[in-house]
């Protein structure tokens, strides 16, 4: 860079890229942990664990920081899913004429997933940018109906396709996308339409492994950290804090509204994708409608509206909670809803409020009692 | 600026956090896992893995999959137990959904060492575990999976149920046998692979015994109108009208039908079977015919004794489903009793060669494609109640 003030290339390339390269390391060491010791069934629930962080620190940019409601945020993991679900499953026949996972870490398949994610991220945010747009007219509850209502349409609509085509030789033959006529109605045809139905779309080879998520997560929760003090998170959160206001000091709350929505969907396609990948028969319809959506929504309540940090350690205690408490069998949903009621009466605005763990003052002043020094103010 | 400080206090909340939540798990489950590959100790109980979603919306299903399997493992070990040595079964709920499915086999199979898995009774769910069980080398039976592509899955799923396939086979020999029927109508659901399914197979059979099909009419599920297709059917001189539906669109249908005086017999699958139908359709469903896997009230002395037996523990009727799931836990223990050894080759082989079977559900043979070849039953609506009226064999 020729210019004074300005830092040389190198220096902002590795201040803006070096973090990835950093989290792929850790990625590729959490990749080589030793599967015995630490036993299949942990490892697991880590995987599960890093999805609902991607899922939950995601939908934390929309509910949190612009402070609009979202309930739909399952139907653009959905959509995601599916749509990375279709790429690796069918272009794996069309590429290697079989379901097997080619190539080993970062080989030709990890590629083809590693596509799929980005094709399932970007169709999701598509649909994150319709369904932001009503929230130009709507807010708070009435904006919640209307993503609610986009999970359902999804929901259905997954439902009604046909199933999977197990056999290379029909897929070969079969197009891509097609319109067959059925008794003088134009219907869609083609494999866009057999993706499994009330089933689930079954046989996804199984790409996302420990690399991926440990990669994706932590790339995610950087992303969101770094968007959160940007221009853009700044005005997110202005409008969260008083539209008018915000309106009056000249961000254009439509477009960041939008905006939101969009960032929020393509990470949640993203996650979506992990999800697919993650045991051959996951993607279920009726498994990706509300429900899930509701329990995204309680781990942002529950780690705090715009606190990343507490939506991380939501997402892990709520992904690790159920496992810990099989031991108490039957009673294990009643204890496990009897702890968040506990939980949001002793503290209503999550663990963390919009603070960041190490922005809580109390937190602060013993980490400052315990090393002797003075607390910032 | 935000600067690399805090972002290594992110990184290392992370790293902490999980560090401490998932060393917790690591405890109670890491002695059994640092062994690595499955396989059975050779002494002490042998585990057996049950998954039933004992929460969610099928909790009722959940339940009756608990007691019909936990009544064999009792009668089994009462006898003696397998070659001496007792079954402990593992219950886990999977809550109804595949995520939890995924998790519950893994843990069965990694954490508690079970040499096979019962469940589960969605062909989804199932579908789920047996994509891990297989790779494994773990048999898994299920006991109420009907899509046909579950057991497709590999050669150590099973199941003791009959496929959606047979289940058209059924309906239409009883069309054809039982209703003396030449000529059916078919009012299907377009947008539901069950319906589809059934729809394509009663054809066939039907076509194949003699008959013809007068009039095929479809809908989509959630129509409220089915007057157009029900007129059709009416003027089409059919005998008998074949809806392979759920019983919402057939209690509305049935209700139609009856206010277009239209008196043919009505026939269909186990989509029927809910107390929903006599509440929806009321008189008009009286009746009419549908085919299940068994029925509580079949006159069979073995499925009277278990039914006896379910009622003295839990006060209730079993439903099908805790019948079928008794029936899987003997099949199972039937293979795993003579066996050679409890690995999952060997106990898969013999669950294969498994062959006339009494069952409380009927004679259980699992053919090669590893579905069972059973009877099914015929119900008739009478008072607003299904009625045993016939078994249906396969041949």
């Amino acid at each position: 860079m020729n210019s004074n003030d300005k830092p040389p290339m190198w220096k902002w390339l590795l201040k803006g890229y070096g973090p990835f390269l950093i989290f792929f390391l850790i990625a590729l060491g959490v990749y080589h942990v030793p599967v015995a010791a630490v036993g299949e069934y942990n490892l697991k629930i880590y995987t599960m664990a890093c999805i609902a962080i991607v899922m939950a620190v995601s939908l934390n940019v929309v509910n949190g920081y612009t402070g609009q409601f979202s309930l739909g945020h399952a139907s653009f993991m959905a959509v995601g899913g599916y749509t990375s679900g279709f790429v690796t499953y069918y272009g794996s026949f069309k590429l290697w004429g079989d379901t097997q996972i080619h190539g080993g870490l970062l080989g030709s398949g990890d590629w083809l997933f590693f596509g799929s994610m980005i094709a399932g991220g970007l169709v999701a945010a598509a649909f994150g940018w319709l369904v932001g747009l009503p929230s130009l007219r709507l807010r708070g509850d009435y904006l919640a109906i209307v993503t609610l209502g986009f999970g359902e349409i999804v929901r259905v609509i997954l439902q009604r396709s046909s199933r999977v085509i197990y056999d290379a030789e029909k897929v070969a033959e079969t197009p891509v996308i097609s319109f067959v006529n059925a008794e003088k109605k134009t219907e869609l045809g083609g494999l866009v339409t057999h993706i499994g139905g009330t089933i689930g779309f079954d046989g996804l080879p199984k790409y996302t492994n420990l690399f991926w998520v440990t990669f994706v997560a932590l790339a995610v929760i950087f992303v969101c950290y770094r968007l959160k003090a940007s221009i853009h998170g700044r005005a997110f959160i202005a409008i969260r804090e008083n539209e008018i206001a915000a309106e009056a000091m000249g961000v254009n709350t439509t477009k960041y509204k939008v905006r939101a929505f969009v960032i929020a969907a393509f990470f949640a396609g993203i996650g979506g994708a992990l999800f697919a990948h993650e045991q051959a028969t996951l993607l279920n319809p009726r498994e990706l409608g509300f429900q899930r959506s509701l329990d995204y929504v309680i781990m942002v309540v529950l780690g705090g509206m715009g606190s990343i940090s507490g939506s991380i350690l939501a997402a892990i205690g709520l992904t690790i909670l159920p496992e810990l408490l099989r031991s108490v069998e039957q009673f294990r949903m009643i204890v496990y809803a009897l702890l968040l009621i506990i939980v949001m009466i002793w503290r209503p605005q999550g663990l963390f409020g919009i603070y960041e763990i190490w922005e809580l003052p109390w937190l602060r002043r013993l980490v400052g009692r315990i090393f002797g020094r003075r607390p910032k103010q | 600026m935000f600067g690399s400080k805090r972002l290594l206090t992110i990184c290392s909340t992370v790293l902490l956090a999980a560090a401490v939540l998932t060393g917790c798990e690591r405890k109670e489950a890491g002695a059994g896992a640092a062994t690595g590959a499955a396989a059975d100790s050779g002494t002490g109980p042998i585990k057996v893995g049950v998954a039933a979603s004992l929460s969610g919306s099928e909790a009722t299903w959940g339940r009756s999959t608990q007691v019909g399997a936990e009544m064999a493992a009792e009668e089994v070990n009462s006898h003696g137990g397998i070659n001496g040595r007792k079954i402990e079964l593992v219950v886990y709920d999977d809550k109804g959904q595949s995520q939890e499915m995924g998790l519950v086999v893994t843990r069965m199979i990694k954490s508690d060492k079970v040499v096979a898995i019962l469940g589960e009774v969605a062909s989804g769910l199932t579908m789920a575990g047996a994509r891990i069980a297989q790779p494994e080398g773990i048999p898994m039976v299920s006991h109420a999976a009907t899509n046909p592509d579950v057991t497709a899955i590999g050669d150590k799923i099973f199941r003791v149920c009959f496929t959606d396939d047979f289940q058209g086979f059924v309906t239409a020999k009883f069309a054809s046998e039982n209703l003396k029927a030449k000529k059916a109508a078919i009012l299907y659901d377009q947008a539901q692979a069950y319906s589809v399914g059934l729809k394509d197979t009663f054809k066939d059979s039907f076509t194949k015994m003699g008959g013809t099909i007068a009039s095929e009419q479809a809908y989509t599920g959630g129509d409220q109108d089915f007057s157009a297709q029900l007129n059709n059917i009416k003027s089409s001189g059919a005998e008998v009208l074949f809806i392979p539906g759920y019983y919402t669109e057939v209690g509305n249908i049935a209700l139609q039908a009856d206010r277009l005086g239209m008196k043919i017999p009505m026939l269909g699958g186990d989509g029927w079977d809910s107390p929903q139908l006599a509440k929806i359709a009321g008189k008009a469903i009286e009746g009419h015919y549908y085919a299940n896997h068994v029925s509580p009230e079949a006159p069979d002395p073995a499925l009277q004794k278990f039914v006896a037996a379910y009622k003295a523990r839990e006060g209730q009727t079993p439903d099908a489903i805790g019948v079928l799931a008794y029936d899987a836990a003997h099949v199972l223990f039937a293979a795993m009793g003579k066996a050679k050894s409890l690995s999952g080759d060997d106990i898969a082989k013999e669950l294969a060669a498994t062959k006339d079977f009494p069952g409380a559900s009927g004679m259980i043979t699992l053919d090669e494609k590893r579905n069972a070849t059973k009877p099914a039953v015929i119900l008739q609506m009478k008072d607003g109640k299904p009625t045993y009226f016939a078994t249906i064999t396969p041949n």
